[in-house]
């Protein structure tokens, strides 16, 4: 019998509170309970990055954290960072780009270029590929993935 | 896959950490970057976790009189992030951005990776060279070992029952001396097929090399000559033959030491 935890967290702004399961990582939370599915399961062992997303403002595998490890946590998912605009900058750059194909890595990949941005004005094109590591990508071969990041990178420079 | 059924709990001291250890079948989470997808593949199966995040006295990073501390809770993030890591050690600074992916960074703890003691792995092969000391505490004792003698094999640590890894001390850098690390994997942040963690000062080189035993290789050589015929037959992994092996940590070698 599985024991369940009540916990609280925020999810995208709005506070929730279940009573969760110990064994049940917090992606599986997120899609099954919550019926958030932007954020993707790959290999559900740390490897792919597909299940990116933020805690308390910094970027996590989702499937190596318990959701009950989230308890009192500020969680944030692909659907909160497209809503709020956040990613739309990015967004437009993988469409003009190309930057996508089947889309299961694209979530991650954001979550994780974003963090980038956040961090680093000025990256370069090897800081970007360092940053994105984490990330597979199965379709693209990444190159475009790079020049979409580097374009917005670039642009928000000229912006200044 | 998915873990399975385990119970969980989050103690707030130490104490209270101590008691849920004695329970049967317990064992710590801290960042669980490597704890989870153990569990996940079923690897392992705990019947209690015991998650230690909570616990603020074991993170953070301090300097007293020459001797750098970090605890044990504090993330690879804090060490990347950290400007006395980048002053005093600068050896682990370098080292840290090898440490897997930025998302993995920002969970997983030094302490973590210490006690795990993967043969791969960036921290116990800097320890080594770095001639750290590990803090261990248990309910009533606090006990320090070398890190040349806390790694005793493959996975395998001097780590008694009823002891966990509070962090370890390090002695910062003194003027004049150097450091260099380098790190051959196929990606950025993958477990490294040869590392080379090297401390030089006016008297004495450390080299530790890491992926190429169960444990960190330590040699304390006079000469490059001397270094290269001094590196122990390396043990093969699943894609890398024990020759390679060898003949990538002679690479290291060369270029470690113009820098050293």
């Amino acid at each position: 019998m599985d024991e369940a935890l009540t916990t609280t967290l925020t999810v995208n702004g709005t506070q929730v509170t279940r009573a969760i399961p110990a064994r049940q990582h917090l992606v599986d939370f997120l899609r099954e309970e919550l019926g958030l599915t932007g954020s993707h399961l790959g290999c559900e062992h740390g490897v792919c990055g597909a299940c990116t997303v933020r805690v308390n403002g910094e970027i996590v595998r989702g499937c190596l954290m318990l959701a009950v490890q989230a308890n009192g946590c500020r969680v944030e998912t692909i659907e909160g960072l497209s809503d709020s605009k956040e990613l739309a900058k990015l967004q437009a750059a993988f469409h003009r780009h190309n930057a996508l194909q089947c889309g299961f890595c694209t979530p991650g990949m954001l979550m994780a270029a974003q963090d980038l941005l956040n961090s680093k004005q000025r990256a370069s094109r090897d800081e970007i590929r360092a940053h994105i590591s984490g990330n597979y990508c199965r379709c693209t071969g990444y190159q475009a993935i790079v020049d979409a990041i580097e374009e917005v990178i670039k642009t928000e420079a000229m912006n200044g | 896959m998915k873990a399975p059924s385990f119970a969980y709990a989050k103690p707030r001291t130490l104490a209270e950490a101590f008691d849920l250890l004695e329970r049967p079948g317990a064992r710590i989470l801290a960042g669980g970057q490597s704890l989870i997808p153990s569990l996940n593949l079923r690897l392992s199966a705990p019947e209690l976790l015991v998650d230690i995040t909570g616990l603020a006295e074991l993170r953070g990073i301090a300097l007293e009189q020459d001797v750098v501390r970090i605890g044990a809770l504090t993330t690879h993030a804090d060490i990347e992030r950290s400007a006395q890591i980048r002053k005093h050690l600068p050896l682990l600074a370098d080292a840290v951005v090898h440490v897997a992916h930025p998302a993995i960074r920002n969970r997983g703890t030094f302490g973590g990776s210490v006690s795990l003691a993967d043969p791969a792995a960036e921290y116990p092969a800097c320890l080594v060279a770095l001639d750290a000391t590990i803090v261990l505490r248990s309910r009533a004792n606090e006990r320090m070992v070398r890190a040349e003698h806390f790694f005793k094999g493959l996975f395998e640590v001097d780590l008694r029952e009823g002891e966990l890894v509070a962090g370890a001390e390090i002695p910062a850098f003194l003027k004049g001396e150097r450091s260099v690390f380098l790190e051959l994997a196929r990606r950025q942040g993958d477990y490294a097929i040869v590392g080379l963690a090297g401390v030089t000062s006016a008297s004495r080189k450390r080299i530790a090399f890491f992926g190429l035993g169960a444990k960190p290789v330590l040699l304390q050589p006079k000469s490059l000559e001397e270094a290269k015929a001094s590196i122990p037959a390396p043990s093969a992994d699943l894609y890398n033959t024990a020759a390679t092996k060898l003949h990538l940590a002679k690479v290291l070698l060369d270029r470690a030491w113009t820098k050293l």
